[in-house]
């Protein structure tokens, strides 16, 4: 009886040892954390995570997928965030400057209230189209580390390029779209 | 006599203590303080309980929890509002329904194999001691015995 005993802890133990180990192999495997920003540190651009959002303002959804054929500008934003109140008005004007030339500016607000959401675009005049991610479940796929962040994307839905932080000039962002339209 | 009146007795003490632990509980839930609604959700950016936290996005958590306490809400409504919001990640402890139940099932479970492991093996090691106290060979009869006694005479 010892013995079986000992024999079922054993196994017990191993399989819990087992179990776990499958469960870390999966996370590094499967687990996307931190994939886009991993990725273009090493030069490589990567097909960007698929969303379908929410519009921040109106009603319907957004599909990342049909973004496609165009290079997307993506700014991860939140209301509460003090960088991005300077930020989005240099983003506006450059919606202004790039609109109707194969290029679209997305905004995901995140981990925000919509309604302070609203409130921080009409007070800005943004007019590029705007998604809510209250959840954050975009920043973690894009890893985004904190707001603001904008990634640059080809017309094939790869990401060309990141700006960690606030875009700093119009200089800046121009540079950054012309990257991604050059490489479509 | 004096069983009926002890049995009463424990009877009355139970059910105050069972009025006891319910009744905090639903007037907390019917009015709520901003002290408790604080340190049961988290802040969706730093992870930490908003009691603890000074972040710009759990500051306006806080307000809107004042403004809803003022508004009347119940704990349940306004803890909704804040999940419709950010997600069931703000929730400090899991809700007790579908996968979340996981997160109270399995510490328990883990207590219950815990003591059961513990439990066999206290019982494994009460046997081994039990077996080597106790002498392998079946005791003499009493024929057996006489002649012993018998030979062990002669050397005397």
């Amino acid at each position: 009886m010892s013995g079986r005993l000992r024999l079922g802890g054993q196994v017990l133990a191993v399989g819990v040892v087992v179990a776990l180990l499958g469960l870390l192999i999966w996370k590094v495997a499967v687990g996307n954390d931190n994939a886009v920003t991993k990725s273009l540190a090493q030069g490589k651009p990567i097909r960007g995570p698929e969303f379908t959002l929410p519009y921040l303002r109106g009603t319907g959804e957004l599909e990342f997928a049909s973004l496609r054929g165009k290079a997307v500008v993506l700014n991860f934003w939140a209301s509460w965030c003090g960088p991005c109140k300077d930020e989005t008005p240099l983003l506006q004007k450059g919606w202004q400057r790039w609109q109707g030339k194969d290029v679209v500016f997305v905004g995901i607000d995140a981990k925000d209230f919509r309604g302070d959401a609203r409130a921080f675009v009409e007070r800005f005049g943004v007019t590029y189209p705007n998604v809510y991610d209250g959840k954050g479940s975009m920043v973690g796929r894009y890893g985004v580390p904190a707001f603001p962040e904008t990634f640059f994307i080809d017309r094939s839905g790869k990401v060309v390029y990141r700006i960690a932080g606030p875009v700093a000039d119009d200089a800046e962002l121009d540079e950054a779209i012309a990257r991604a339209l050059a490489r479509s | 006599m004096t069983r009926l009146v002890l049995v009463a007795a424990l009877a009355l003490v139970a059910a105050l203590a069972l009025v006891a632990a319910v009744a905090p509980a639903a007037a907390s839930e019917q009015r709520p303080t901003a002290a408790e609604l604080e340190s049961e959700l988290v802040c969706p950016v730093c992870d930490s309980t908003l009691d603890t936290s000074n972040a710009e996005i759990a500051r306006r958590m806080k307000t809107f929890i004042r403004t809803r306490i003022a508004a009347g809400d119940t704990k349940s409504e306004i803890k909704a509002k804040l999940v419709d919001q950010f997600g069931p990640r703000v929730l400090a402890v899991p809700p007790r329904k579908g996968f979340d139940w996981l997160a109270w099932l399995l510490p328990l479970a883990g207590i219950g194999v815990a003591a059961a492991v513990v439990g066999a093996i206290a019982w494994s090691w009460s046997r081994g001691h039990a077996a080597a106290a106790a002498p392998d060979e079946p005791p003499l009869d009493p024929e057996q015995e006489r002649r012993l006694d018998d030979e062990l005479d002669r050397f005397e």
